[in-house]
């Protein structure tokens, strides 16, 4: 961590991308200064020597007995009605979701 | 927001009203001498006075509550049993689904969205008797620490409305203080129960994570997210949480652990208990009276019989980094769902699939949801996983087993429920990292997944109220509550 890697414009804008994110120019300079800040704030986790610690997750498994442990048994029940979830959506024919044309020619 | 004449209407804390307590409020339904749909509409009537300034409510639901009061009218008129709840009016934090309501978390890439479904807190709430009076203002996905970050305008705080209410539930810690609602529902990710409450002067609690169920519960960081109750009062937090734990199928998370008659918990001596004070919540950045407040409210724990012990924490200090880590990750991945297709906000112009996901999330999240999505992203890309996100679960791990260590010795915890009291509005938005660090009292539980309650502790002398945080192990809940009637009997 740290060992003074800056993120960069093409940083912000690479994982904006994976995050669809559609950022204007303004907006990734400020996301740049930003990160940085916070990402050399957060290497003074490499202060803590972490060798051989396993990651914790979940803290179910630290609740013991009390933890959710079990899970339902693998049996249909009834989900939501189609009719009352596709109302919800921007477009749709009440049966599937539009969106615009998925290839780009 | 704010009328033109605020500064002279808004002199003192004309907004600050302690609302009743759930017991006289019942026994005055059961007796007939208040009518269930009488206190609704004296509710209603409140928040259309005063909500313009404070900006608490984003949404109300009076045709479900006046339904129900009428319901709960004719039960008492018939003299049935009452249950738990009957004729109490809440709100419900706008990331938790009401069937039918809008939800919004705040966003504008919700705009439009009524879910077809309610949370079950909520649901248990009214099956308990609960009005549901409408839905709470909050920082957008619950992203925040003084509810700024709400597309919707921020929420002012009823002590100072020029003050952060706190966040993000800023809007169900302002309702209590404001005696908008009975009590509320909140949610809390790295302190957003805690740290509202305690700028509002309310009880907030921390269920311990998987005491009750988050179905229904728009997902920030699902290893961290908690929903809890807002009261007035310890003993009343203590009956709500009592309603809405428990074993829930639809939630895997939830516990099975038996759910304790907290009330009759809270009602016990703290005589004999042994109480940490963790040094590393006392060291520089905390306002003088902040700590001279709480520094008093131990003082009164140890007069009741309770064994004060010093102790240490030294993973303290790692945990805004780690709590910033791990919750933006799991946001990162939580907040892909938004994307235009099934429910919420579509960009009106794309040609493409591809440009109508990043137009639509562009468009729909603020500036602050969209940085923490970055951060996750980040953490979670190719090379940077183990340096950042493995890291930081690592450290999770150092922390959980220094509490676990710590409750060998003592059976509650101690600390100030934040460095500073409510601060003005602005003061913070421009400077991201700042405003991280207001959470430093309250990520450690988070991360830790342990129970804890913040009770108002006395007040600044310009009248800020100052929070105490009480700490305690997985699943006790009872003792916090404890130690918290104990302080709010001296300091509330």
């Amino acid at each position: 961590m740290g060992n003074g890697s800056k993120v960069t414009v093409e940083d912000v804008e690479r994982v904006a991308e994976l995050a669809h994110l559609q950022l204007a120019a303004e907006e990734t300079a400020g996301m740049v200064k930003d990160l940085n800040a916070i990402l050399d704030y957060v290497a003074e986790l490499d202060e803590l020597d972490t060798t051989g610690v396993p990651p914790l997750a979940q803290v179910s498994e630290l609740e013991g007995a009390g933890g959710a442990g079990s899970l339902r048994h693998d049996v249909i029940e009834p989900s939501l009605e189609r009719a009352a979830v596709m109302p919800q959506a921007p477009e749709t024919d009440n049966v599937f979701f539009k969106v615009p044309k998925v290839i780009e020619r | 927001m704010l009328s033109e004449t605020k500064t002279a209407e808004t002199a003192g804390r004309k907004f600050v009203e302690k609302p009743a307590t759930l017991a006289s409020l019942r026994a005055d339904i059961a007796s007939g001498s208040v009518k269930s749909v009488d206190l609704a509409a004296r509710y209603y009537d409140r928040i259309a006075a005063i909500n313009p300034q404070l900006n608490v409510y984003l949404s109300l639901t009076q045709e479900r509550a006046l339904g129900q009061a009428a319901h709960i009218d004719a039960l008492a008129a018939k003299g049935d049993p009452l249950p738990p709840l009957a004729g109490i009016p809440v709100g419900i934090k706008d990331v938790l689904v009401v069937k039918g309501a809008p939800a919004t978390a705040g966003s504008k890439i919700l705009q439009g969205y009524r879910p077809p479904y309610d949370a079950t807190a909520v649901s248990k709430l009214e099956a308990a008797g609960a009005l549901l009076l409408g839905k709470l203002n909050c920082d957008e996905f619950a992203m925040g620490s003084s509810n700024e970050n709400s597309a919707y305008g921020p929420v002012h705080n009823p002590v100072d409305i020029d003050r952060v209410p706190g966040g993000s539930s800023g809007g169900s810690a302002a309702a209590v203080a404001a005696n908008m609602a009975v009590a509320t529902l909140g949610t809390d990710t790295g302190g957003s129960i805690r740290q509202p409450a305690s700028f509002c002067g309310v009880v907030g609690v921390l269920p311990t994570y998987g005491r009750v169920s988050r179905y229904g519960l728009i997902a920030f960081a699902s290893s961290l997210d908690r929903v809890g109750p807002f009261a007035a009062n310890v003993r009343d937090a203590a009956t709500l949480l009592g309603i809405i734990a428990g074993h829930d199928p639809k939630d895997a998370t939830s516990s099975r652990v038996a759910v304790p008659d907290y009330a009759a918990e809270s009602d016990k001596p703290v005589a004999g208990l042994r109480i940490g004070v963790p040094k590393e919540y006392f060291a520089e950045g905390l306002d003088p009276e902040v700590r001279a407040a709480i520094e008093s409210g131990i003082a009164t724990l140890e007069a009741a019989g309770c064994t004060i012990k010093p102790i240490s924490l030294p993973t303290t200090r790692y945990a805004i980094p780690t709590y910033y880590l791990v919750a933006t990750a799991e946001a990162s991945a939580n907040l892909a769902r938004f994307d235009g297709v099934r429910y919420g906000y579509r960009s009106p112009s794309s040609e493409t699939l591809n440009a109508m996901y990043s137009n639509s999330r562009d468009e729909g999240f603020g500036a602050e949801v969209k940085r923490r999505i970055l951060l996750g992203t980040y953490a979670l890309s190719a090379g940077y996983y183990d340096a950042y996100y493995l890291k930081a679960q690592k450290v999770r791990r150092l922390l959980a087993d220094e509490f676990q260590r710590a409750f060998a010795e003592v059976d509650a915890l101690v600390t100030p429920t934040s460095p500073m009291p409510a601060f003005k509005l602005g003061e913070k938005t421009g400077d991201p990292l700042a405003m991280y660090l207001a959470d430093i009292y309250t990520v450690t539980a988070s991360l830790a997944g342990i129970c804890g309650v913040t009770v108002p502790c006395g007040n600044t002398a310009a009248g800020l109220p100052v929070g105490m945080q009480v700490l305690a192990a997985h699943f006790k809940e009872g003792t916090a509550f404890r130690v918290a009637r104990a302080v709010e009997t001296a300091h509330g």
